[in-house]
């Protein structure tokens, strides 16, 4: 039990040293490569210390050397768990800059794969949080309907977790009518399995012992952590960026902010799950747009390539389409920050741009980053077990914290 | 004078029950891994194992081998005596229990007539195994696991020996036999002690899964906080030897169950031949009742583990004492609690 050399152990009177133990990086409950240096008394946790930088790639600094195209792909692997909302903020961001308008389809395409990536992010992390807390089957339950969510992706994009199907002025492909169709029937069919899981877990009684009352984050802790998403909403307040500056067309739809009262790992919880139901009336509403409106999902121009049939015929398309891929477009000097509500909270990106085909810089604001350096305050006092509750209910992954 | 009356007969007829009794064990804990895989993964949607052998049966012979033939790793701060001491306490102690389990009327190693005394004292002596392994380890989270398991164990068997007080009570005889001739009566199903000890069915089951370590108690070997608690730093057969004293562990309390409650090998429906197929039958049915606990509950917090022993288990099964033994006084109920005539 020694940590080396210690000779405080019977010094004159007794000392009594707490128990320091490494929680992770490779620890079933750590959601990938945390490490947390836990001081325990007993159960109790003294102090919470997290490690991040074990996922670091550099991804900001080596967006520097390439095309606005090509760091594309870079945001699919920041939170792998919802990849195209963090394409929506990349996307945004060189839109506000180029002042380009992206197609109303388009628009309505994005919309639909950010509640897809929503939900996506919400099975994870509700089911997972069921696992921290010793659940072991909702995580099956869920991924089960992950699965088909992916398939979507795919069946869009080509891809089922790095699609990089959000370019900036609109989306790369339409989707094709039955894959819609398919999507409108996936929506039926899916809150009877979040009702299943919702019947395992809402009224389980452990499940509330386990997490109602802990992690408690009041509205004024909220405020002072940088807290974004479920994390303020599950506290009381309702922050949603879809509502309080809406982007992309989400003044359109109807759909409520569910919020929280407690401010406790359950109540976080309840909200996620509510935020699933109202992502599924979202995508129905959608699809609804989606009939009506046809048309390009590519604003044609300077930043997307041109229709494939021109570049058959046009010599200039072809010119376009070689130096689009080559040296990529220009995006005008100046600063922009846009931020979107993804699953996890506010997700933002700081672009400067030096006028060239390269970002000169780009700060991405993860909203996992703030949550996590909560961790020592929010965890303090708790028991080791609630460790893990807490970890859940932060809602942390690490392609995102480590960036 | 037969061979089977001299000393040596009487020492291999001896020997020849405890090796059909060992057989039995291991073959039911192949089966009941298998059982117990299957089940879980019926109810998370997927297919267990499937692959090796017809429906998968041979996975476990496969997944034997293999912890046979693998390399026992021993960490290097370790007490290399107690690591190894531990597993061995924790598969013998769970198969000498059942030397006094009856099967049927007259099979069963040694007929003690204070088997309950012993089932205790072995049992008790089980939390040693879990001790020994997470101290020996000199490994933080088995350190953590072991004395979780001390606490959790012990507050457990105090509500069980209340509970089983009861049924004494109601037997008058320490002796598994008589417990369930005790149950025998002209109803079935409806004379066994599970109807007049209703509540306690229930607390004992619960108790069991305490006592085994199985979900929703266990944190001895809590996945998510523990890792794999005092099992983390065990390979190979060490391992092994502790994952099947668990099941044969928790296939002992299924026979604790049915004994006790259920009327062991007796018919549930008055008529039908005894036997211990029926024991059996009941024993995994219990079974199955552990199989999906684990798969639906989640794991309860140390402290709201050892509230729950202690001031909800405890008060329940000693005033459930007081009651039966009034009950049993003063022949309440047509003397469903007080047997004494039946069981010696």
């Amino acid at each position: 039990m020694m940590d080396g050399n210690f000779n405080d152990a019977q010094t004159g009177e007794q000392r009594i040293r707490n128990f320091n133990i490494n929680f992770g990086p490779q620890h079933p409950a750590a959601h990938g490569v945390l490490r947390l240096v836990l001081e325990l008394d007993g159960e109790i946790v003294e102090r919470c210390d997290p490690h991040v930088g074990l996922l670091h790639r550099g991804t900001e600094k080596l967006m520097e050397s390439r095309t606005y195209l090509q760091n594309l792909p870079y945001f699919d692997r920041l939170d792998y768990v919802a990849p195209m909302n963090q394409e929506h903020a990349w996307c945004l961001a060189i839109e506000k800059l180029t002042g380009v308008e992206v197609p109303r389809r388009a628009s309505l395409i994005r919309v639909l794969f950010c509640e897809i990536g929503r939900i996506l992010n919400h099975l994870m992390n509700v089911t997972t949080q069921a696992m921290d807390v010793g659940a072991l089957t909702p995580p099956l339950w869920g991924f089960e309907e992950r699965e088909k969510l992916m398939i979507f992706y795919e069946r869009a994009s080509g891809a089922r977790l790095h699609a990089a199907y959000f370019r900036p002025g609109g989306v790369h492909q339409d989707l094709p009518q039955d894959l819609i169709d398919d999507i409108m029937q996936w929506t039926m069919e899916f809150p009877d399995v979040l009702a299943d899981i919702d019947g395992l877990l809402t009224e389980n009684r452990i499940f509330k012992q386990r997490n109602v009352d802990i992690a408690v984050i009041t509205e004024q802790e909220a405020l002072d952590w940088g807290f974004s998403g479920v994390m303020v909403r599950g506290s009381g307040m309702a922050w949603d960026l879809r509502r309080a500056q809406p982007y992309e067309c989400y003044n359109e739809f109807e759909f409520d902010i569910p919020v929280g009262k407690n401010g406790d790992c359950y109540d976080r919880y309840l909200c996620r799950m509510q935020e699933m139901r109202e992502s599924i009336k979202i995508i129905q509403q959608c699809i609804q747009k989606l009939d009506e409106s046809t048309g390009d999902v590519l604003a044609r121009g300077k930043l997307t390539p041109p229709a494939r049939g021109d570049m058959k015929t046009s010599m200039e398309a072809l010119i376009h389409h070689f130096k689009l891929y080559t040296e990529g477009f220009k995006v005008p000097e100046g600063e922009v920050y846009a931020a979107v509500e993804a699953p996890k909270g506010e997700f933002g990106v700081y672009l400067v741009s030096d006028g060239s085909n390269k970002p000169y810089k780009s700060k991405i604001r993860a909203p996992g980053y703030p949550h996590l350096a909560a961790m020592d305050h929010i965890s303090k006092g708790h028991q080791l077990a609630d460790v893990a509750a807490i970890i859940g209910t932060l809602d942390i992954v690490f392609g995102e914290i480590d960036r | 004078m037969g061979f089977f009356e001299t000393n040596l007969g009487i020492f291999v007829t001896i020997l020849a029950q405890c090796l059909a009794v060992i057989g039995f064990l291991l073959v039911c804990a192949m089966f009941l891994v298998y059982g117990d895989r299957k089940i879980w993964g019926a109810v998370q949607l997927r297919r267990g194992p499937n692959v090796v052998g017809p429906w998968g049966l041979f996975q476990l012979i496969a997944d034997f081998l293999k912890y046979l033939v693998k390399e026992v790793v021993i960490p290097a701060g370790a007490d290399k005596t107690v690591f190894l001491l531990a597993p061995m306490i924790a598969f013998v102690l769970p198969v000498v229990i059942w030397a006094v389990i009856p099967f049927n009327e007259t099979w069963i190693v040694s007929d003690l007539n204070i088997a309950i005394l012993y089932i205790f004292a072995i049992g008790s002596l089980e939390v040693y195994g879990v001790i020994m392994g997470g101290w020996a380890s000199n490994s933080k989270y088995p350190f953590l696991g072991s004395l979780r398991s001390a606490a959790q164990m012990i507050s457990y068997e105090v509500s069980i020996g209340f509970i089983i007080v009861g049924i004494i009570i109601s037997t008058g005889s320490l002796s598994l036999v008589d417990i369930v001739k005790a149950q025998d009566g002209n109803y079935g199903a409806l004379s066994w002690y599970w109807l007049p000890h209703f509540p306690m069915v229930f607390l004992f089951f619960i108790s069991a899964l305490a006592e085994t370590n199985r979900p929703p108690f266990d944190l001895p070997e809590a996945e998510s906080e523990l890792v794999a608690g005092y099992q983390v730093e065990y390979s190979s057969t060490p391992f092994l030897l502790f994952m099947i004293g668990e099941y044969l562990a928790i296939w002992l309390m299924c026979a604790l169950t049915s004994l006790f409650f259920f009327g062991g090998w007796l018919s549930p429906i008055p008529g039908l031949p005894d036997g211990p197929l029926w024991l059996i039958g009941k024993m995994a049915f219990f079974f199955f009742m552990f199989a999906m606990v684990k798969a639906i509950t989640p794991r309860y917090r140390y402290d709201q583990l050892m509230r729950l022993g202690w001031k909800v288990f405890l008060p329940m099964s000693l005033a459930w004492v007081v009651i039966v033994a009034f009950f049993a006084q003063f022949g309440a109920f047509g003397g469903a609690y007080a047997r004494w005539a039946v069981g010696g």
